[in-house]
Parts: C-alpha cells; sequence; structure tokens
C-alpha cells in the first residue's frame, strides 16, 4: 500500500491508530484518582509528543542511516520557529503559511551549515555543528535582536501587519483580542472534551494537526529508508571508501541527507510556534540539540519507529517526573512507618521534581548498557522471548535483515 | 597504445621509494599479471591507476586519458573497477544491498537524488545482480548480513560487485588468497570465461602461480618498486632473474 510492502505498511498503520487514539491511551487513568497525574493525554503534551516525534525522525535520518552525529539541529529548530512566528505576524494567522515557510528556511540553513560542516566527519563534523549553532544561539540572542526579538523573544502582538488577515480563513482580531494560530478559522486551541465515567478525554485541533503532519513526516521517512537514496547513506556509513571506488561521490548524498533532515527540525519548529505562539533564543540552545540526541539513541538509532518511542518517553518524564513533589510521596508511602516513609522519601526525592534528569541519565546509561539497540531492541528482545517457546526449532539460523 | 599506459611513474614514502620509473603498457583485452616479493609496490602502483595515491613523478593514462588528478568516483565512472587487497565491501548490509549499489552507480552516475523511488521495485537493477550472484555462486548467501561471511566469501562478493559495473579495466589485488582451494579454481573459471565473453582488460597482482599462469597473457616482475622483467608466462617461468628475485624467495 502506498508503495511500502507489507510490514512497512503495518507499522504505518499501527502509528496512524495510535496517534489517533493518544487522547485515550494516554489517559488511562479517572480523573480525580491519585494516579491521575501520570495521564499524559492533555494537548498541550500531545502536541510535544508529535512534534519532537518529527524532530526525532528528521534527526534519525541523518544520524541514524549515515552515522554522522549533529550536535546542531536546535539551529534548524530555533529558525523553523522564528520563520513560523514572521509568518504569523507578516502574513496571516493561518498555520499553513507558517509551517511551510520554516520548513523553508531551515532547508536554506542546513544548506549553509551542511555545505560547511560536511567537509569533515566524525567528531569534527560533530564539534562544527555544534559550533554553528552555538553561533546561531548566540546571534539571535543578540545581533539579530530586530527579527528575533532578543532575550525577549518573539510573540503575536495585536498590531502586527498580517497583510492578508482574512487569508485562508486566517484569524481576525474583531474583539480586541491576539488571533490565535488557526487553521481555515479554526483556533489550534479548540478542543473537544469528552466525559465517560470517571475519564475525561480531550481531543484538540492542534493536536491533530501535528499528529497528521507527524503520520506524514514518518511515511517520507519509511520512504527514504527503502529508496536509493537510502541506500547510498546506509552506505555513506558503512564503507566510504568502497563507495568512492564505486563510483559514487558522498558528498552530495549526505548534504541532501543533511538538508532532509534540517528541513524536518524546522517543520518540528513551525508547529511549535503554531501551536504556542512564542519563540526565545533558547529553544537554539546545544540541550536542545542534546535533546534529540538522546531520543533518538533511546529509542533506537536507526530504526524507524524509534526516534518516535525516545521523543515520546522523554517528553513524558519532563512532564511528569518533574511533577512529582515531597508532599506526593509522602502521600504514597503514608502507610509506611513514619521512620521508614521519610527514608524512602529522603532516597527518592532527588530523582523527581527538578532531579528528573537524574532519573533520565540512570535511564540513558542503563539502555546505552543493556540494550544499545534502544527501546525498540528492547521490544524485539520481549517478542522474541514470548515466541521462543513456539517456534523454538524453526528460528534457529535464520538471519534477519535489520529493520 | 594500450587501454593502460604507464609511463616513469614513480612514487617515494618518507625516505622509502615505492615505486621507481615504472613503464608499463596493458592491451585491451588481455590479462595483465603483476607478480613481486612482498613489498615490491605492488598495491602502490594500483592505488596510483585508482586516485588513491596521485604519484610523484610520471602519468597514468586510461583510454586516452590521464587518470591522475581525478576523484576515485570519477575514475570508476571512466570504466575502472577494483578489488582490494583486504576486503572493501559494505559490512553492515546485506549481501544484495551490496550488489545493489554498484548496480545504481552504473546506471545512474556519481550522484543522483531518489528518495521516493524503491529499491525493492527495481526488478532490471535486482536481476542483474542476482544473475551476477549466481555466476559467483552466492546467490543463497543474498540475505546475509556482508561482515558475517568468510573471509573468501567476502572476496568473492567484492569481485561481483566489481564485475556487475561491466568495467572496462577490471584491477585484481591477490583476488584469491584466503580462499579455499575449491573457490579459488572457481574464481580462475569465472575470471577467464569473462575474459572470453566480455569485453574487459584485467590487471591482477597474485602470489599464486598457479592463478597467475591458468589467467595471464602477459607478466611485468616488480622487485623493490621497479619493473625487473615484462614477458609471456613461458618466458618468465624460465627467466634466471625472476627465479632469483622472486620465484626463488617465495620458494
Ligand atoms: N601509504 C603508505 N605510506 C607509507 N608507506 C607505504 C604506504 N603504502 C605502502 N607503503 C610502503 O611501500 C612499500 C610497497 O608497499 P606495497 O603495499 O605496494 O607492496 P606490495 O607489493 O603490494 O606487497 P604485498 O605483496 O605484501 O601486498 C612497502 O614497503 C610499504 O610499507
Ligand atoms: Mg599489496
Amino acid at each position: 500500500m502506498l508503495g511500502l510492502n507489507k510490514s512497512d505498511t503495518r507499522l504505518l498503520l499501527i502509528v496512524v491508530a495510535l496517534v489517533a487514539a493518544a487522547p485515550i491511551i494516554l489517559n488511562p487513568f479517572p480523573e480525580g484518582s491519585g494516579l491521575a497525574q501520570f495521564n499524559a493525554g492533555y494537548p498541550d503534551l500531545m502536541q510535544r509528543f508529535v512534534i519532537f516525534g518529527i524532530f526525532a525522525i528528521g534527526f534519525n535520518i541523518l544520524f541514524g542511516l549515515t552515522g554522522y552525529l549533529s550536535f546542531g539541529h536546535a539551529a534548524f529548530l530555533g529558525a523553523g520557529s522564528y520563520a513560523g512566528m514572521w509568518m504569523m505576524k507578516l502574513l496571516s494567522i493561518n498555520v499553513i503559511p507558517a509551517i511551510i515557510f520554516s520548513t523553508l528556511i531551515a532547508g536554506v540553513i542546513s544548506v549553509l551549515i551542511g555545505f560547511i560542516s560536511l567537509r569533515r566527519s566524525g567528531i569534527y563534523f560533530s564539534i562544527l555543528t555544534l559550533a554553528f549553532a552555538q553561533m546561531a544561539f548566540s546571534l539571535a540572542a543578540s545581533v539579530l535582536t530586530p527579527i528575533t526579538g532578543g532575550e525577549t523573544g518573539l510573540q503575536t502582538n495585536l498590531n502586527d501587519p498580517r497583510i492578508f488577515p482574512e487569508f485562508l480563513g486566517g484569524g481576525s482580531s474583531i474583539d480586541g483580542n491576539i488571533p490565535k494560530p488557526s487553521l481555515f478559522g479554526i483556533e489550534m486551541t479548540a478542543s473537544y472534551q469528552l466525559p465517560i465515567g470517571g475519564w475525561e478525554w480531550t481531543f484538540n485541533w492542534g493536536y491533530y494537526i501535528c499528529g497528521v503532519v507527524m503520520i506524514l513526516a514518518f511515511y517520507m521517512a519509511i520512504r527514504i529508508f527503502r529508496s536509493p537514496f537510502g541506500l547510498m547513506l546506509k552506505a555513506v556509513k558503512s564503507n566510504q571508501q568502497r563507495m568512492n571506488y564505486t563510483g559514487l561521490n558522498a558528498r552530495p548524498y549526505m548534504l541532501a541527507c543533511f538538508v532532509i533532515s534540517g528541513m524536518y527540525a524546522g517543520l518540528a519548529g513551525g508547529l511549535m510556534a503554531a501551536m504556542d505562539p512564542q519563540v526565545g533564543a533558547e529553544r537554539m540552545q546545544w540541550t536542545a540539540s542534546g535533546e534529540v540526541v538522546l531520543m533518538t539513541i533511546l529509542g533506537g538509532v536507526g530504526t524507524l519507529i524509534g526516534p518516535v518511542l525516545g521523543a515520546g518517553l522523554i517528553k513524558y518524564f519532563e512532564n511528569i517526573f518533574s511533577k512529582i513533589n515531597s508532599n506526593l510521596l509522602h502521600e504514597w508511602f503514608a502507610f509506611l512507618p513514619d521512620g521508614l516513609e521519610d527514608f524512602l522519601v529522603t532516597i527518592i526525592y532527588p530523582f523527581i521534581g527538578k532531579g528528573w534528569h537524574l532519573t533520565l541519565g540512570l535511564m540513558f546509561m542503563a539502555v546505552i548498557i543493556f540494550l544499545p539497540g534502544g527501546l525498540v531492541e528492547g521490544g524485539k528482545r520481549i517478542s522474541r522471548a514470548i515466541r521462543r517457546p513456539k517456534e523454538a526449532t524453526a528460528a534457529d539460523g535464520k538471519t534477519n535483515p535489520a529493520e | 597504445m594500450g587501454i593502460l599506459e604507464v609511463k616513469d611513474v614513480g612514487k617515494r614514502f618518507g625516505g622509502l621509494q615505492a615505486l621507481g620509473d615504472v613503464n608499463l603498457s596493458v592491451n585491451e583485452r588481455t590479462c595483465h599479471a603483476i607478480i613481486g616479493p612482498n613489498g615490491a609496490g605492488k598495491s602502490t602502483l594500483l592505488n596510483c591507476f585508482v586516485g588513491k595515491l596521485i604519484p610523484d613523478t610520471g602519468s597514468v593514462m586510461f583510454d586516452g586519458q590521464s587518470v591522475l588528478g581525478r576523484t576515485p568516483y570519477e575514475i570508476n565512472q571512466l570504466g575502472i573497477s577494483r578489488v582490494f587487497q583486504t576486503p572493501e565491501i559494505f559490512g553492515d548490509l546485506t549481501v544484495m544491498e551490496n550488489m545493489m549499489i554498484p548496480c545504481f552507480a552504473k546506471r545512474d552516475g556519481a550522484f543522483r537524488l531518489q528518495g521516493i523511488r524503491s529499491v525493492a521495485g527495481e526488478k532490471e537493477l535486482r536481476d542483474q545482480a542476482e544473475a551476477m550472484l549466481d555466476e559467483v555462486n552466492m546467490l543463497d548467501k543474498r540475505d546475509m548480513h556482508a561482515a558475517s561471511m568468510s573471509r573468501g566469501d567476502k572476496r568473492r562478493l567484492e569481485m561481483a560487485m566489481c564485475l556487475v559495473q561491466n568495467p572496462k579495466l577490471l584491477l585484481l589485488d591477490e583476488p584469491t588468497a584466503g580462499m579455499a582451494r575449491a573457490d579459488t579454481n572457481n574464481t580462475i573459471d569465472l575470471l577467464k570465461e569473462i575474459k572470453e565473453t566480455r569485453d574487459i582488460t584485467i590487471a591482477i597482482i597474485e602470489h599464486d602461480m598457479h592463478v597467475v599462469f591458468s589467467l595471464a597473457d602477459r607478466i611485468t616482475v616488480l622487485a623493490q618498486g621497479t619493473p625487473l622483467v615484462e614477458d609471456t608466462p613461458d618466458n618468465i617461468k624460465g627467466h634466471p632473474k625472476v627465479r632469483e628475485a622472486y620465484l626463488g624467495e617465495a620458494h
């Protein structure tokens, strides 16, 4: 279907189903129950899941296929956000021109950065991309203030020009409010609430728009992975020497890959601006570049679904673990004798709230050491362990080409 | 005029004169063997043909054009494919993927962006690749990881990757080293057949004299970076200088 083989089609359909049902799946605990704070089915967070999913899918096209580790992808994310903001300020509050323009601008910038950074490989490439991203960050925070808003950042304002205020149903500001980003008149914040029993599900427009974009991005990634272009990128990773002596020029393949990857990041940045119309220079900071590296490695480098899983996991931890505080811990352990309760709370406390990075770090270490293939490898091992008893004889000696 | 004309090629590595004034002419549709003791400069000479090294002096002409200053991929696109002394394959990929890459390089040139088509849908190229794998008796290994194969199989794969490009000039650097006897004989048969059926010129470096004398039309003996003699196999066999410099040393 759609030019995909059977297993890829199945994977795509699973992703479509998950994206569609996420508001329900991510809210497994009834409202008001003690576990409700582990629910992740609210619009803000779900939007972040899929937006960072796009970011990580694009990053993985570069890192997973070619092995070139960029430490500067936040530059494209930030550039995309700024570009999207300007479209919504100057042109129309409709999100479509915003995300198209953000993708294009990120593409142009990645041609420049890629052209220079790709003169080197390995650690030198990584350092060059990091240097460029840090330059972009400090430019955005200082010299480029007229474009980026400097330290205060960029927001939509009431008196923005918006030369096509009615373009494609782009919002109006009749009632004196700043118009909210919208698609053909439907605001990104618009939601439909569905209370059923003790549960309450929120179906949010912004989330579903991001979700559809992510599915398209995921589909494109599958096509690239299975294409001659994708094969050449794997050749770059495997043996550049052999590639050269086979008559292939690795440079343009690498540059094309870098630009595509940068455009994915720009698209993610544009969507971020469309969901929450404000952006500051910190979006370009190296920590943001590092985050997407973690997401990809955690989920499974070079796998199709891994980066999406990694992005989801990290964003979940960031938002849910960081909300747990010591009062809550005391509540949970209240059934224990006082001394033991205090002891446990003292031990666990550094890993929650602001300390969620510590938990993330430990988790990351555990994955690198025990599951170098990331969550996807974990999943494979589990499914193999379940299947083993049934087909113990048949499976032996078969080689499975990597997913 | 030969298809490959090497004139006065010299190459130094620091204080070591690896090649000194090598002159060589390889005629079209022949098999030219280069033999000589370890460290004689045989691989260095091939490196000068494919753009891996640029000689300090002299010229290398292929098919009437100079190869010096061209990049390896440009030289390959001119029609030279090379098998390396230590197998150079795409270890992370499957045997079939290894075969598809040279097929694309041959059909589409050094760069062509095809991000939407699927490799699986390239029926014609897949058939070519499979036919070539069949010729080297590796069709059953098509889905194996290339890195997990034996050294002999890696060599056969590398040779198949070169042959599927249908090169005008095939450079082989010890193609049978590390192969079982039976595979060596198969390789000899394959190369003989290729030579007869295709418009191909072969330059081969080989220590195995059985392979050399089965295939070569002419032999150059290289010692310490300079050609000692160049002659037909029959004359080389009896040549006193050769016995002394090479066959003697190789027992
Ligand atoms: N890149 C290099 N840098 C420095 N010295 C080199 C380099 N390549 C080869 N040499 C030296 O040049 C000489 C010739 O090496 P070469 O590999 O051409 O020999 P060979 O005839 O292929 O030998 P063998 O039969 O062992 O493969 C050797 O002394 C080698 O150490
Ligand atoms: Mg050698």
